[in-house]
């Protein structure tokens, strides 16, 4: 009598033996060391304390970058300016300092999402480049993951004796940091602002430049390019999840600090789930997109909703959008397929105002909001001291006047002028001042979808502001807990 | 089909199934146990429980489960209902529906339109995910996809299909993209009822309808089943469509697997993410077991 | 009156082969418009501004080009022999041994998978790879995709062995052989056509996967097409019609070509279907 396998005992054996693989296998919660990598040659410098021992200066010390840029393809300016300066520029001076430096690019073509859950993936093993482009509101959640370390302790001495920080704001040093300290350097900040089309407004006999200093007026002033110009959308404002965080900043910031607050209470530390101002933010919303189709709300739902405000915008069919100055520089400017060739003459920005004036954030007229993309350094770099002197030397002078030459845009350093753009010169004079910046804390993330979530839920008329605010209500005690959140009256 | 004899020894059948039991063990019973473990935990990738995790025991389970809220657009009841509907409208009446209707049709029948239209349904098979998607949302376009062009020619509406109508979009969209795996299976197991049949019951005067529903249907149920079974599993995981529709409007598209994507992937809750896929391996696990049920009772009776 | 009816139900038959085939080719035949319009948008029309300058354009983008002219096909390839051949002996030995259960066994297996090629395992996947000191080749793209397609391949290979009459390998057993040599000459030549369908199976599926390839890969020259696509968006993350419609188009020429030839030569449809 032949035995017969038994197919589900083996089946049983192996799901035991893997249970128990599996269990051994779960890292121990601590912040990881870097285990050795198994291809890549070891070299003897320790991972994450900044070196002791003097490396011989005929060691090649090979550095990686990685960043959200293609050549030919997105951010090009970014690949174009490390070709063409940083790396042979700093190889240069490395050389010249007896060091054998070499400095590579490794481009990623996906989405900002993507390439976060990319880092999360390398820094969880102890991966990744030596210096990675980061965006700020990154930082907190990979911080209390235990995945970034501050530059001082990855770069050593050299961090705190380097020259830039004294031309670098206080404000603009925050926005690669968290709790007090420094995880990266800025590589630059935005503002926000209403851009519109000249000609529009002349067609719609509105006069220009134009200036709306109170929502009133804004909507007024949309209201009379309806009636004057029934094909056009007069306003367009960010909304809904398809947009992202660019709803988030552009759209909803934008809206609620003209009442008076912020998503945090800076002073309170705390999170504001419910009040007055959220209300009447979404009532503006369904002012413009519900009640008198002052918006149109089919762009705010679409997957690529973004591109097609752009594509309108750039048609002549939307009179008014909030948005960055990347806007300006990067959407209208030329070489982008929503290039305008005319852009100086017929694009024009105001600021954008609060809903009376005095009553905006901090007793303001008029708001607005910055981010803030970066670098930062990698704790599992072989090389913090030379890992530091490149990311220094990305934000020297000399680097950031190259890159101005290639992208003219508001530089981190206050010694390095716009000196081509006089849009974004006078934008940056006159917003920088009335600027604020994102709660830096791990549940931010979250916490800003469920706001994108609350605007679409007005905007496609599934819910009262009422109702979409109750609801955000809920879910901010829900993610950041009931204690880190006030609702005020 | 389980002879007492069979051709090869049982040290035989062992050499010929370690490549694949080494396979299995490694990159799927392993990552499985570790996924199961996972969901008793609330470890993330970011944040402070990537650091400091421990076991929640069923706490995630509950969370997903929380009758109170689980409807709600966003929450796994909401996704489940939509995958069911999903599930059901594409593939169960969709693909079958189509494939038994291409592969009765051609039956027996042969020549260049067999061939050309068998390619084309398969071609729409094979193609390349990210293209598909592509193709689609042109097609589906309210200003200028070609679906609205010629619908134009009946009617003035123009319906912004993926906005107006997303699940029935993506409906259509799933039928469309998985009948020939269907078609191929009903084809061939039509292609085994020998021809007498279906003379007999020519000469007998039975119509077309009658012959399908009397002789072809009952002689290919176990077919049908079967087929039924891999095609929900495998349309119960899909994702293509969350590069039509992100799982938008307002979360009116939002599968188990892109609901999953959401949680396990885009907030890193790889713990959560763990729950959603055992509990949607579990309602997998009771279909098959009432497909399987029902064929079995199909076996005794003929 | 019978001729009538014959008529009729002609006429009805073209006319629903014809409804049926338009709805197949309608989404396509933008894909076969786009990429030869320098003004491509999403409308289907004879292209205003013909060209081939997409896709000179395209081929230009050395990093798309890699990755489809190499990366993917090794991604595919790899996976469809992978998958092929070991489904193939796995079918083999369950449809040949006397095993309890192995429907069931089977059906398990394929659930365990779907858990695993979804988004809930990707950590837990990329975290095995690491540790087997994998990350960013190809081999574990291969190796992960193909014991994630095994369970359904043996699936459908089990019932292409199954129709085989066991009758020849007994003969030949009798005659002499081993095992092994039963399986290469007298069951694998019959057995062909069914590996032909799970090889394009396998071939399409690792053709067109992203997920994996994403999590698993990082340096921009293993990267597969289906990674690839996506640096001809702009920066906004926006598509560039006329440089992801060519590159769109070239990334599905090789697979239809494959089925093509595949389908010419042995002929592609399963063999009396899956029963079980």
């Amino acid at each position: 009598m032949r035995t017969r396998i038994r197919p589900l005992a083996l089946l049983a054996l192996v799901l035991a033996l893997s249970t128990i693989v599996a269990a051994c296998a779960q890292p121990s919660p601590t912040p990881t060391q870097a285990p050795a990598p198994t291809k890549a040659a070891a070299t003897s410098a320790p991972t994450t304390a900044p070196t002791a021992a003097p490396q011989p200066t005929a060691a090649p010390v090979a550095l990686k970058m990685t960043c959200r840029c293609v050549e030919g393809g997105v951010n090009a300016n970014l690949v174009k300016w490390f070709k063409t300066y940083l790396k042979p520029e700093f190889e240069k001076q490395a050389k010249a300092a007896g060091k054998n430096i070499t400095v590579d690019l490794v481009e990623f073509g996906g989405s900002d999402e993507e390439l976060k859950q990319q880092y999360a993936l390398d820094l969880k093993v102890g991966k990744g480049a030596d210096v990675m482009a980061f965006d700020g509101f990154w930082v907190p959640e990979f911080v209390a993951g235990g995945m970034l370390k501050p530059l001082e302790e990855i770069g050593g001495p050299d961090v705190k004796s380097w020259e830039g920080w004294s031309h670098i704001p206080a404000g603009l040093q925050q926005l690669l940091s968290y709790q007090g300290k420094i995880y990266g350097i800025a590589s630059g900040t935005d503002t926000r602002a209403i851009f519109y089309r000249k000609d529009i407004f002349e067609k719609a006999g509105i006069p220009t430049p134009w200036q709306p200093k109170s929502w009133k007026e804004l909507l007024d002033t949309a209201r009379q390019i309806k009636q004057k110009l029934p094909d056009v959308t007069p306003l367009q404002i960010n909304a809904g999840t398809a947009m992202g965080e660019a709803t988030t900043m552009q759209g909803w910031d934008m809206v609620l600090l003209g009442t008076g607050i912020g998503m945090y209470d800076f002073d309170a530390n705390k999170w504001i789930a419910s009040a007055p101002g959220i209300e009447q933010a979404l009532n503006f919303y369904k002012t413009v997109y519900v009640d008198e189709k002052l918006g149109d709300a089919r762009i705010q739902l679409l997957k690529d909703g973004r591109n097609q405000s752009f594509a309108g915008f750039r048609d002549g069919k939307i009179a008014m959008l909030v948005e960055g100055d990347w806007f300006w520089r990067s959407v209208l400017g030329k070489g982008s397929e929503w290039e305008i060739p005319n852009r100086d003459q017929i694009v024009l920005w105001a600021k954008m105002p609060a809903i009376e004036p005095g009553k905006g954030y901090k007793g303001q007229d008029f708001v607005t909001i910055s981010g803030g993309t970066g670098f930062v350094l990698n704790p599992n770099t072989k090389y913090g001291k030379e890992a530091w002197q490149f990311l220094a030397f990305m934000n020297s002078k000399e680097a950031l006047t190259a890159y101005q030459d290639i992208e003219p845009r508001t530089r981190v350093r206050d010694d390095v002028p716009i000196t081509t753009d006089p849009v974004l010169t006078a934008m940056g004079k006159a917003l920088m001042p009335l600027t604020t910046v994102r709660p830096m804390l791990p549940e931010y993330t979250k916490i800003s979808e469920e706001a994108q979530r609350m605007t679409e839920r007005v905007v496609s008329g599934e819910m009262t502001p009422a109702q979409a605010m109750k609801a955000y209500a809920d879910a901010v005690k829900q993610i950041a807990g009931a204690d880190k959140v006030i609702e005020v009256k | 089909m389980d002879t007492a004899r069979g051709v090869l020894s049982r040290r035989g059948g062992l050499v010929f199934l370690a490549p694949a039991l080494i396979f299995i063990a490694i990159f799927i019973l392993f990552p499985f146990v570790w996924v199961f473990f996972l969901s008793f935990t609330n470890q993330t990738l970011t944040g402070a429980t990537a650091v400091q995790w421990k076991f929640v025991g069923l706490a995630n389970y509950r969370d997903l489960l929380d009758f109170s809220k689980w409807m709600h657009s966003g929450e796994f009841g909401n996704a489940l209902v939509i995958t069911l509907k999903y599930v059901v409208g594409s593939a169960l009446i969709g693909q079958v529906g189509l494939g038994l209707l291409i592969a009765t049709l051609f039956n027996r029948r042969k020549g260049i339109l067999r061939e050309v239209l068998f390619t084309v349904v398969i071609l729409a098979w094979i193609i390349p995910d990210v293209v598909i998607a592509f193709a689609w949302v042109a097609y589906l376009d309210r200003d200028f996809g070609t679906l609205n062009k010629i619908l134009h020619i009946f009617t003035p509406a123009q319906i912004d299909w993926l906005l107006e109508h997303p699940l029935e979009s993506i409906i259509v969209f799933n039928t469309w993209r998985g009948t020939a795996f269907s078609m191929l299976l009903f084809s061939s197991a039509l292609a085994t009822i020998p021809p007498s049949y279906l003379e007999t019951a020519e000469v007998a005067g039975a119509s077309a309808w009658q012959k399908f529903r009397d002789i072809l249907l009952p002689l290919i149920s176990s077919h049908i089943l079967t087929d039924m079974i891999m095609i929900t599993l495998w349309t119960f995981n899909t994702f293509t469509p969350f590069l039509l529709t992100g799982g938008g409007p307002a979360f009116k598209t939002e599968l188990m697997s892109i609901y999953t994507y959401r949680i396990a992937f885009k907030y890193f809750e790889f713990g959560r993410g763990g729950a959603i896929a055992v509990v949607v391996m579990l309602v997998n696990l009771t279909l098959a077991l009432g497909y399987l049920a029902i064929l079995r009772k199909q076996a005794v009776r003929t | 009156m019978k001729t009538v009816r014959l008529v009729l139900s002609r006429i009805l038959f073209y006319v629903v082969v014809a409804l049926v085939g338009t709805f197949f080719v309608l989404p396509l035949l933008w894909l076969l418009v786009a990429p030869f319009d320098a003004k491509a948008n999403l409308a289907v029309t004879l292209p205003s501004h013909p060209t081939l300058a997409n896709f000179r354009a395209v081929l230009q983008n050395s990093f798309a080009m890699r990755a489809l002219a190499r990366n993917t096909i090794i991604q595919a390839g790899g996976t469809m022999l992978g998958t092929t051949f070991i489904a193939t002996l796995a079918a083999y030995a369950l449809s040949r041994t006397a095993v309890p259960a192995k429907d069931l066994l089977v059906y398990i297996l394929m659930l365990f998978s779907s858990v695993v090629t979804g988004t809930a395992a990707m950590v837990p996947i990329f975290l095995l790879i690491y540790h087997l000191g994998l990350i960013d080749t190809q081999l574990a793209v291969i190796l992960t995709l193909t014991g994630g397609l095994l369970p359904s391949g043996i699936f459908m290979m089990r019932d292409f062995v199954e129709g085989i009459p066991r009758s020849y390998e007994e003969s030949a057993l009798v005659a002499g052989a081993n095992p092994f040599q039963v399986f290469r000459d007298v069951v694998l030549p019959l057995v062909r056509p069914g590996m032909m369908v799970v090889a394009i199976w396998a071939f399409v599926n690792a053709w067109g996967t992203f997920l994996i390839p994403f999590i698993l890969l990082r340096s921009p020259e293993n990267m597969p097409a289906s990674v690839a696509i996506y640096s001809f968006y702009t920066e906004a993350g926006t598509p560039i019609i006329t440089l992801v419609s060519a590159y769109a188009l070239l990334y599905t020429i090789p697979v239809v070509v494959l089925y093509l030839l595949v389908n010419w030569r042995y002929g592609f449809r399963f063999f009396g279907g899956i029963k079980r």
